[in-house]
């Protein structure tokens, strides 16, 4: 008889993780290239002047990154759910949120961060003010986990199905939306030379609830793919 | 004799309308070794999943003498490892998400994957996959292992190790249940799920 120690388990699983993700770069490379293409389409469908693009930068930014978020998740759990390794990891004498939280921070770290490290560049480039910048990649470092976490909720309940993918959008996009009205809005203010410390702070809540609760809500979805 | 570690009563499962198996009832002990048999669709994967509590749609009573996470060790019919993992990876992460001890070299040794312990498991053949899996029998402290086909993609000598290391473990009080079409051996309870079903000694 023998259990593990959370540590122990939070550790393997964190290692593990990061080597997955880090041996299959594509799932890195393509949510980034997914934002900068998208990003990069919107001067060339409404207009190079510089007022314009300022003006649409912010949802422009937000939408792309959130609908980069949403299709990296897809294949979040699937593979493990096909080499039964998720099955492992349910049967496994330790709260499945541990393992579930571990998965759900490297996933971010390799995809979701680096949304946000390069969102700056892109709002640069549709003509926002420098001035805003920081803002704007405080806003996507404060929303991408929330995405990340709302996300693999929904990635947990499908991943039993087939072509998932299209359920997903329809049961996460309604509750992504808090996150790009404040994410979109933040920009916006800071735009208008108003102070942004409200709205950021709001995001911040938004993420705390996220982190918290989330995890538990992505184990106990994995928990009803599995039981079918 | 020691009260039964697990207790069926009245077991059933439904599945698309169909039933799979109902009232079976059986009780295993340390020690012991029970081979689920059946045709294929039988409900063999699924009497093993609710067994360890994946699957929870049920009717009947599944009861363990005691918590059975920290004393199971499961290998679903899935070998639940990753191709991107080298073996010892793979070994080493099961090892800690189920909190067993143990070498893990050792273990891959004595199902012939010495040397292959840093290739990535996708480069290796569905059998040596298989072993990888498998190696987690020869890691220490689980006190019931219940396994989804064993013996599938395993070659003969294999198989014969793998029989030999189930009836080790049950010698020192493991109880093994296990779903195989391999014949059954001595001193082996069989479960037979379908339409003859039979509990036989």
């Amino acid at each position: 008889m023998s259990a593990p120690t959370l540590g122990a388990v939070w550790r393997a699983s964190l290692r593990r993780e990061l080597t997955l993700i880090w041996r299959s770069p594509a799932d890195i490379v393509q949510p980034l290239f997914f934002f900068v293409v998208v990003v990069s389409l919107f001067p060339l469908a409404l207009s190079p002047k510089p007022a314009l693009l300022a003006l649409v930068a912010p949802g422009a930014v937000w939408v792309a990154a959130l609908l980069a978020v949403m299709l990296s998740l897809d294949g979040l759990f699937r593979r493990d759910q096909e080499s039964g390794a998720l099955d492992l990891l349910l049967t496994a004498p330790v709260v499945s949120v541990v393992p579930v939280a571990a998965k759900l921070l490297a996933h971010w770290l390799l995809t979701g961060l680096p949304l946000a490290l390069i969102a700056p560049l892109l709002g640069y480039m549709l003509q926002l003010p420098v001035a805003v910048l920081d803002t704007l990649m405080v806003s996507v470092l404060l929303g991408t986990p929330t995405l990340t976490v709302v996300g693999a909720i929904g990635a947990a309940l499908t991943v039993g199905l087939n072509r998932g993918g299209i359920l997903l959008a329809v049961l996460v996009l309604p509750l992504y939306v808090p996150v790009l009205v404040f994410g979109a809005g933040v920009v916006r203010t800071a735009l208008d030379g108003l102070p942004t410390g409200g709205l950021l702070a709001v995001l911040g809540a938004i993420l705390a609830l996220a982190v918290s609760l989330g995890p538990v809500a992505v184990a106990l979805g994995l928990r009803i793919s599995a039981g079918d | 004799m020691d009260a039964p570690r697990l207790t069926v009563r009245q077991l059933g499962c439904e599945r698309d309308h169909r039933m799979l198996f109902e009232n079976l009832d059986f009780s295993a002990r340390n020690g012991e070794i029970w081979q689920v048999t059946g045709a294929n669709g039988a409900g063999k994967t699924t009497l093993l999943r609710i067994l360890v509590g994946l699957h929870g749609f049920y009717q009947g009573r599944v009861e363990w003498s005691s918590p059975l996470p920290p004393l199971l060790l499961y290998l679903g019919h899935q070998p639940g490892v990753r191709e991107e993992l080298t073996a010892r990876e793979n070994l080493e992460y099961n090892r800690a998400l189920s909190g067993q001890t143990g070498d893990p070299d050792a273990a891959l040794a004595a199902l012939d994957l010495y040397g292959f312990e840093d290739v990535p498991a996708g480069r290796l053949s569905a059998g040596q996959q298989r072993r990888i899996a498998l190696a987690r029998l020869w890691l220490d402290g689980k006190d019931v292992w219940i396994l989804d086909e064993p013996f599938t993609a395993i070659d003969q000598q294999g198989v014969a190790a793998l029989d030999q290391r189930l009836r080790q473990a049950a010698a020192q009080g493991v109880l093994v249940i296990y779903t195989s079409h391999h014949r059954v051996g001595d001193g082996v309870h069989r479960l037979h799920l379908g339409e003859d079903r039979e509990v036989a000694r």
